[in-house]
């Protein structure tokens, strides 16, 4: 085992241990040699990254520094940004989700994202979490999509509050009921992956508490990958923590280990409040 | 010396102002220990205000009283005594020897004019010169006591830019007030054809052909209905089918499809749509659409009845005139959806047309029913198109191929010409325009309400 004070000797990311990070049995996404470009600007810098089914893994890293980037490439949700340009592997269950055969609509389905800024459709609850099953055609019948409904939004812990008012519009819910309205919403379309991208980051403190302890039970059931700036907000949800910094990707560990005995200075020096 | 002279005069000393108290203020600078409060060119403006307005006001007041006072001691002269009594022989008498005085006119008609001339004269002549020392006399008077003002200390910046607000607000005044004032006259000429003619028989009848009878207030020949439905069919129904869908398609490929080259293109080539001639738009369907709307009914669809002028040739045309306006609102609607809903929806695994149908125009469509209300009062407003290609019987049917008359067309048709202003005919146009005026201002409230609510909702 490695500790903090050779850490200049180790360029190598991963701790120097045989025993890979993720299990080959749960493992659910691999990245290999990832570069991202907006225009001239390399935002990503060649990053390999494996994310497991059992586990909630964590993006941590100051401003700017691609987390968010190369959670977007995940589910290709940079696509929609015409100047932004992806190459290197991305695989999903051994599929490359960059291969032009693939299906950006069913990747999409399989990866779901829960964003920022909470943004509910204008339109009522119900509609709101019947929107994915509605256009992937999940749903039979209406009673079937009402046990859909029911069922995300139990699972988003959000239906005791609603259950009275599924037709009043979702924008008029408060900021954590509309962040859990959104993850019910990620959720309806049964995913494999949860792509969260600094959930709580506009929520107060105690709605933060909710979707965390949310996270905690949706654990095992979906990947979960959770972007975040907020440190403590990782070691409390993830037992993975990756950590970025200036488009790369410096140390990938469990996160007990990375928060209390980091191999990086990069690491430690964010850790320990020195930037960021 | 002529009204015209004399305001030269009054704007070359104004020049004149500016540049000396420029020139003072400039040199005033250097003596005085600390800095001047104003920039010369300040001081200039402040002089220049001083002397030019109060005389140009005077100059304009006095151009519009001083005719009266010529003509009263004109009438005070014993010459003006043989005159006679009517009104209107008198004026013209007064208005000829006017003519006869300044030298426009060569030789009298009546004699009475002959007489009054040197009246005329001596009474022009005496208040011309009243009027140009009391201009020149406030032009100085108030550029004095301006240039006397000019000091290092004195605050002309300030000064200057109260008068800047005020000349400002009376220019937004006169829109206004013109507006006031259009709706006014509509209003009192609107009255004296509703004391004609009732209300309830203009609103509701079916019968329209005041041109027809001898009898000009016959009641009956003035129900507006087919005019309302001419101008719905045409303006709100025909064009609005043309218009809202062809828009709404554009804005949606302009906002969510098109790369950012061709948008830059296609924008303003569609905006030049809005700005060429309506009555370009007129004769386009007067000369080529509207044969061809008939060719087709006649032909394909064996309407026999179809006319070479219709409803639908106006209502086409009028739509493909409408199109920049919808799109444009759309448009602009589309572009204030957060992008996040997007985000959301595509992130759901919804395409693109998937996520425009079901995600963004929901939320963009208060402002496009907006602007489709926007875009109807403008088509109701519209002349030229329905004048040159929908026809003026005033028929009461729903086939789109037979001729239709629209409000603004009867407006027209009812004040072209030689016409009597005091006929139930003419005064029928402005209850027409009163009614339109009343129709798209309601359509423009509601529009910019619509409007104004959704911006609030997401900014």
């Amino acid at each position: 085992m490695n500790d903090a004070t050779d850490t200049q000797a180790a360029p190598e990311a991963k701790p120097a241990t045989d025993e890979p990070l993720v299990d080959p049995a749960s493992l659910k996404m691999t990245a290999r040699n990832v570069d991202v470009y907006y225009g001239d600007k390399q935002a990503i810098d060649d990053v390999s990254i494996d994310i497991g089914m059992d586990n909630v893994t964590a993006f941590i890293g100051p401003s700017g520094c691609g987390k968010s980037t190369f959670l977007r490439t995940l589910n290709r949700m940079n696509d929609t940004i015409p100047i932004a340009r992806t190459s290197g592997q991305i695989e999903l269950d051994g599929e490359d989700i960059y291969d032009p055969d693939m299906d950006v609509v069913q990747l999409r389905a399989r990866v779901g994202m829960v964003f920022q800024k909470p943004n509910p459709f204008p339109k009522s609850i119900y509609e709101n979490v019947a929107y994915g099953p509605r256009i992937h055609g999940l749903a039979g019948s209406k009673s079937e999509l009402d046990q859909i409904v029911e069922k995300s939004l139990i699972r988003a812990g959000l239906f005791e509050e609603v259950k009275d008012r599924l037709d009043d519009s979702g924008t008029a819910l408060s900021g954590g009921q509309q962040q859990r309205l959104c993850i019910a919403r990620a959720i309806a379309v049964d995913p494999e992956v949860i792509l969260m991208d600094e959930p709580c980051s506009a929520l107060d403190p105690i709605a933060t508490a909710k979707i965390e302890e949310l996270i905690h039970e949706l654990r095992g059931k979906y990947a979960i990958v959770i972007v975040t700036h907020n440190m403590q907000q990782a070691a409390r949800v993830s037992q993975r923590t990756a950590f970025f910094h200036l488009g790369n990707l410096v140390e990938y560990g469990e996160t007990s280990e990375l928060f209390t005995n980091p191999h990086q200075e990069r690491t430690k020096d964010y850790i320990t409040g020195r930037y960021g | 010396m002529s009204l015209f002279f004399l305001f030269a005069l009054v704007i070359g000393l104004t020049a004149i102002g500016w540049f000396t108290a420029r020139m003072r203020a400039a040199q005033l600078r250097p003596t005085d220990g600390f800095r001047a409060h104003s920039l010369p060119s300040y001081h200039g403006w402040y002089v220049a205000l001083w002397l030019g307005l109060p005389a140009l006001i005077f100059l304009a007041i006095w151009a519009i009283f001083s005719p009266g006072l010529i003509e009263q001691s004109v009438l005070a002269d014993p010459a003006a005594q043989v005159l006679p009594d009517s009104e209107i022989e008198r004026a013209a008498i007064l208005g000829e020897a006017r003519a006869l005085a300044d030298g426009s006119l060569g030789a009298a008609f009546n004699p009475e004019a002959e007489e009054l001339v040197p009246a005329y004269q001596q009474a022009s002549g005496f208040y011309g010169i009243i009027g140009t020392i009391a201009t020149l006399l406030l032009a100085f008077a108030c550029g004095a006591f301006a240039f006397l003002r000019v000091r290092p200390d004195f605050r002309a910046r300030n000064r200057v830019e109260r008068v800047v607000m005020w000349v400002l607000l009376i220019a937004s005044l006169i829109a206004i007030l013109t507006t006031v004032g259009i709706v006014a006259s509509l209003l009192f000429e609107t009255i004296r054809f509703f004391d004609r003619i009732s209300p309830i028989e203009f609103i509701f009848g079916t019968q329209w052909s005041p041109t027809s009878t001898t009898f000009s207030d016959d009641p009956g020949s003035f129900g507006a209905i087919p005019l309302f439905w001419g101008t719905i069919l045409i303006g709100a129904i025909i064009a609005m089918i043309v218009a809202i869908p062809l828009g709404l398609m554009s804005a949606v490929y302009l906002t969510q499809y098109a790369p950012a080259r061709v948008r830059s293109v296609m924008k303003p080539v569609l905006e030049i749509l809005a700005g060429v001639p309506t009555v370009v738009y007129g004769y386009f369907a007067a000369l080529t659409v509207a044969p061809a709307v008939r060719d087709f009914a006649v032909n394909v669809l064996g309407v026999s009845s179809a006319s070479s002028e219709s409803a639908m040739a106006a209502g086409v045309v009028m739509g493909v005139m409408i199109i920049p306006f919808v799109s444009s609102m759309a448009d602009d609607s589309l572009a204030a959806v957060p992008s996040a809903m997007r985000d959301g929806s595509l992130a759901m695994g919804a395409t693109n047309s998937e996520t425009i149908k079901k995600v963004l125009i929901p939320a963009a469509l208060p402002g496009i029913v907006g602007g489709v209300l926007l875009a109807v009062s403008r088509a109701i407003g519209e002349t030229m198109i329905v004048v040159m290609a929908a026809g003026l019987a005033a028929n009461l049917t729903a086939n789109p191929f037979e001729s239709v008359t629209t409000v603004t067309v009867q407006i027209v048709q009812l004040l072209t010409g030689d016409q009597e202003f005091d006929s139930s005919k003419t005064l029928a146009a402005f209850a027409l325009g009163l009614v339109l005026f009343i129709v798209t201002l309601l359509l423009n409230i509601i529009a910019l309400g619509v409007v104004k609510r959704f911006r609030e909702a997401y900014e």
